[in-house]
């Protein structure tokens, strides 16, 4: 009876959020190879809410359609939160649409171990991709999504404010990064952007301390064993804690959103603190939030630690891409190979939408922020996604929360290690 | 017989609709509270009894909470609620305007929590560009606000009661109105001050409205979560979390239904031996005659 109301509230939900659904999607699993005259629909939910990305999908599935006219392509577009909790509805009811956003991790491997995707088959294209670009969506050796999009985290920071302050280059060292913020303080400017409220751009840098000290393949066991008591993760917080001990950043840090007038991206394009820990997209958020740096902008990749088992070629980062329900129709695969196929993919990096995912398609680029992140993902030599999202949610959680109090003080390197550790074993 | 089809025939539409929307969600929430289960694919499965209940009252975050709702509640009935009592004393008398300020008071209470939040956020920034350290610089008060641990909750508090207190006097000021004129005209004839008219004529008649008015500001801090969610996140530190916010977190962000169904039924159990016992004890004479015998 309860499983029944469930599912009823939940079909009620699907087919009201489809709006003018009225056919049911028809799905046999051999359909995309059968006979032409079968038709087929497949249903496509993704987060792209604004144009580049709106257009530039509709226009996809616009010439995938007329090139298969047996194929129809239901596009439902989400807002990010509303797709979440409309993932979350469909999934108890234990279904998923043929195509939807996924950023892998953590998410992804809890929805292939409830059975609602299945392993996407890239064929050919398997080789021509990056190991970064696919690297988020590899489940016990198999991909279970198709990559769109892939960037990193690294330093974004003011040569007009690291000039002042003296420093001629960028440190390549931990000592010499400690050290430069020593003499930004010393200069009276305040040395790091950091939105504490959200926990999440503070893991980066624990994660990254984590990586260059322990070495990829210890974060890789931790999350296997689901123990992270390894010296190394601890020896990471100590110099987390050296740093956070400089008092690098902004004033009232501890209650700064990432977006907004007082936020982190803000607070750097308006050129009131030298540097911040982000991904790709940081550019341009300074831009719309604050004034931006323009010219004055540059970046460095996360500084490589003495003695460390990691090396500065690692990268640390995310993308986005597209998973594939437990019964969807052959075409959706095949419809995404053709969405991702080089020719439509690297005109879209320049329309401001995807980074490079192809190996050479850097070369592309033109915007020169773009292009050192996609340069420096292109010669990587290691790759891990972001912990938050890499973990299963509780665990990725404890990660961000427990970093965010060693960062105010509230926890030490050691329970840190010991707070993530009890998480990943009660998952 | 005809009485009763007619009872239920007004009855089933609320009925139908407090049972798929009440009832049914609370026990849902009872039933998920025993399951481990991160919400995906159909039901959960994986039975644990009573562990996220023990997991829950071993955790310092819930005493956190705990904390947090003691601190609010306490400042709310002793300064939030007494402001507003005053008020609407003064909204009361034959003042110029009054209409005006009537509005002026109320209308922190119709705009909706976000907005506030948001405002609020850059009137407490933490840097000389927030408007409360602009003016509380002069006098060299000025603070890191919802940055600082020892500063959050007063600062939340400030903004709560900002939101809130026109509503509170709009409830004491109903209740105002309510007095019969004779009753402090004959305390005035008797030779009472203006303070023993207050005390002995207005204050005890004013009773059921303030212990109304106590009740909701209580439930609704048990509740509490807007406000907290956008302006602090419940940092830093967990300093400035409640129990709503700690839900949030652990069924949103970590997907652990079981267990934030668990703080969602201690939430429910908080707030129904609250209104019980408060229905009960505290206002007992005022409900008195609200039933048919």
């Amino acid at each position: 009876m309860r499983r029944h109301l469930v599912l009823c509230a939940a079909t009620a939900l699907f087919l009201a959020g489809c709006g003018s659904s009225t056919t049911p999607p028809q799905q046999s699993p051999q359909a995309g190879q059968s006979q032409k005259a079968e038709p087929v629909t497949v249903d496509w939910w993704h987060i792209a809410t604004n144009d580049p990305g709106k257009s530039t999908l509709d226009k996809a599935a616009k010439a995938y359609m007329a090139e298969h006219p047996e194929v129809t392509i239901k596009i439902t577009i989400l807002e990010n939160d509303a797709f979440k909790s409309k993932m979350s509805t469909v999934s108890s009811a234990g279904q998923a649409p043929d195509i939807f956003t996924t950023w892998g991790g953590g998410v992804l491997a809890q929805q292939v171990e409830a059975g609602l995707v299945k392993e996407v088959d890239l064929g050919e294209m398997k080789d021509s991709l990056t190991t970064a670009a696919v690297a988020p969506y590899v489940i016990d050796e198999k991909v279970y999504a198709v990559p769109t999009d892939i960037g990193m985290i690294g330093f974004w920071y003011n040569k007009d404010l690291f000039a002042k302050a003296g420093i001629t280059e960028p440190p390549g060292t931990w000592s010499a990064y400690l050290e430069a913020v020593k003499k930004l303080k010393a200069a009276g400017i305040v040395p790091i952007a950091l939105a504490g409220k959200e926990k999440w751009p503070g893991h980066f840098y624990w994660s990254y301390l984590a990586m260059r000290i322990a070495g990829l393949p210890a974060l890789q066991q931790a999350a296997e064993t689901k123990d992270f008591t390894n010296p190394d993760f601890v020896a990471a917080g100590q110099q987390l804690k050296a740093l956070a001990d400089l008092q690098p950043f902004q004033k009232g840090f501890e209650n700064a959103a990432y977006p907004g007038p007082t936020g982190q991206s803000a607070t750097v394009g308006n050129g009131k603190a030298a540097m911040e820990l982000m991904g790709q997209w940081a550019p341009g958020s300074q831009k719309t939030e604050g004034k931006g740096l323009g010219e004055a902008l540059g970046f460095f990749p996360f500084p490589a630690v003495e003695g460390g088992k990691g090396a500065l070629t690692e990268a640390f980062g995310g993308g986005g891409g597209y998973a594939v329900g437990a019964e969807a129709p052959d075409a959706a695969v095949d419809f995404l190979k053709f969405l991702i196929a080089e020719e439509r993919h690297a005109p879209a990096i320049n329309d401001d939408l995807w980074l490079p995912i192809h190996k050479g398609e850097e070369a592309t680029v033109s915007d020169p922020n773009k292009k050192a992140v996609a340069e420096a993902l292109a010669t990587a030599t290691g790759f891990q996604l972001y912990l938050d999202q890499a973990y299963p949610p509780a665990v990725g959680q404890e990660v961000n929360d427990s970093v965010a109090q060693l960062i105010e003080g509230k926890k030490t390197p050691e329970e840190v290690v010991q707070s993530i550790t009890e998480v990943a074993k009660s998952e | 017989m005809r009485r009763w089809v007619t009872i239920t025939l007004f009855l089933l539409p609320a009925l139908v609709l407090f049972v798929l929307l009440v009832l049914l969600p609370t026990l849902m929430a009872g039933y998920l509270s025993f399951f481990k289960w991160n919400g995906l694919g159909g039901l959960p499965t994986n039975y644990i009894g009573l562990d996220n209940y023990t997991r829950l009252f071993e955790s310092d975050i819930f005493y956190g909470d705990l904390r947090t709702m003691g601190v609010i509640i306490v400042l709310s009935l002793l300064v939030q609620l007494p402001f507003s009592l005053a008020i609407a004393m003064l909204l009361h008398q034959r003042i110029r305007g009054r209409a005006f300020y009537r509005l002026v008071f109320f209308a922190p209470y119709v705009l909706s929590e976000a907005v506030t939040a948001v405002l609020f956020t850059m009137i407490f920034a933490p840097d000389e560009s927030g408007l409360a350290n602009a003016i509380l610089g002069v006098v060299g008060l000025e603070s890191e606000w919802f940055a600082d641990e020892s500063t959050v909750l007063l600062t939340l508090f400030v903004v709560m009661s900002w939101k809130y207190f026109g509503f509170h006097t709009l409830l004491y000021l109903a209740g105002r109105q309510g007095i019969p004129k004779e009753l402090t005209e004959a305390a005035q004839i008797d030779g009472s001050t203006p303070w023993q008219v207050f005390r002995y004529v207005t204050l005890p008649l004013m009773g059921p409205t303030i212990r109304i008015s106590a009740f909701l500001s209580v439930i609704g801090t048990i509740q509490l979560f807007d406000l907290v969610w956008i302006l602090t996140g419940g940092g830093p530190s967990h300093s400035s979390e409640t129990l709503a916010v700690t839900m949030m977190q652990f069924g949103f962000k970590r997907a652990q239904i079981g267990y934030a169904s668990a703080i969602s039924v201690v939430m429910f159990l908080l707030s129904l031996v609250f209104a019980l016992w408060y229905q009960r004890y505290v206002m007992r004479r005022d409900l008195e005659g609200a039933t048919v015998q």
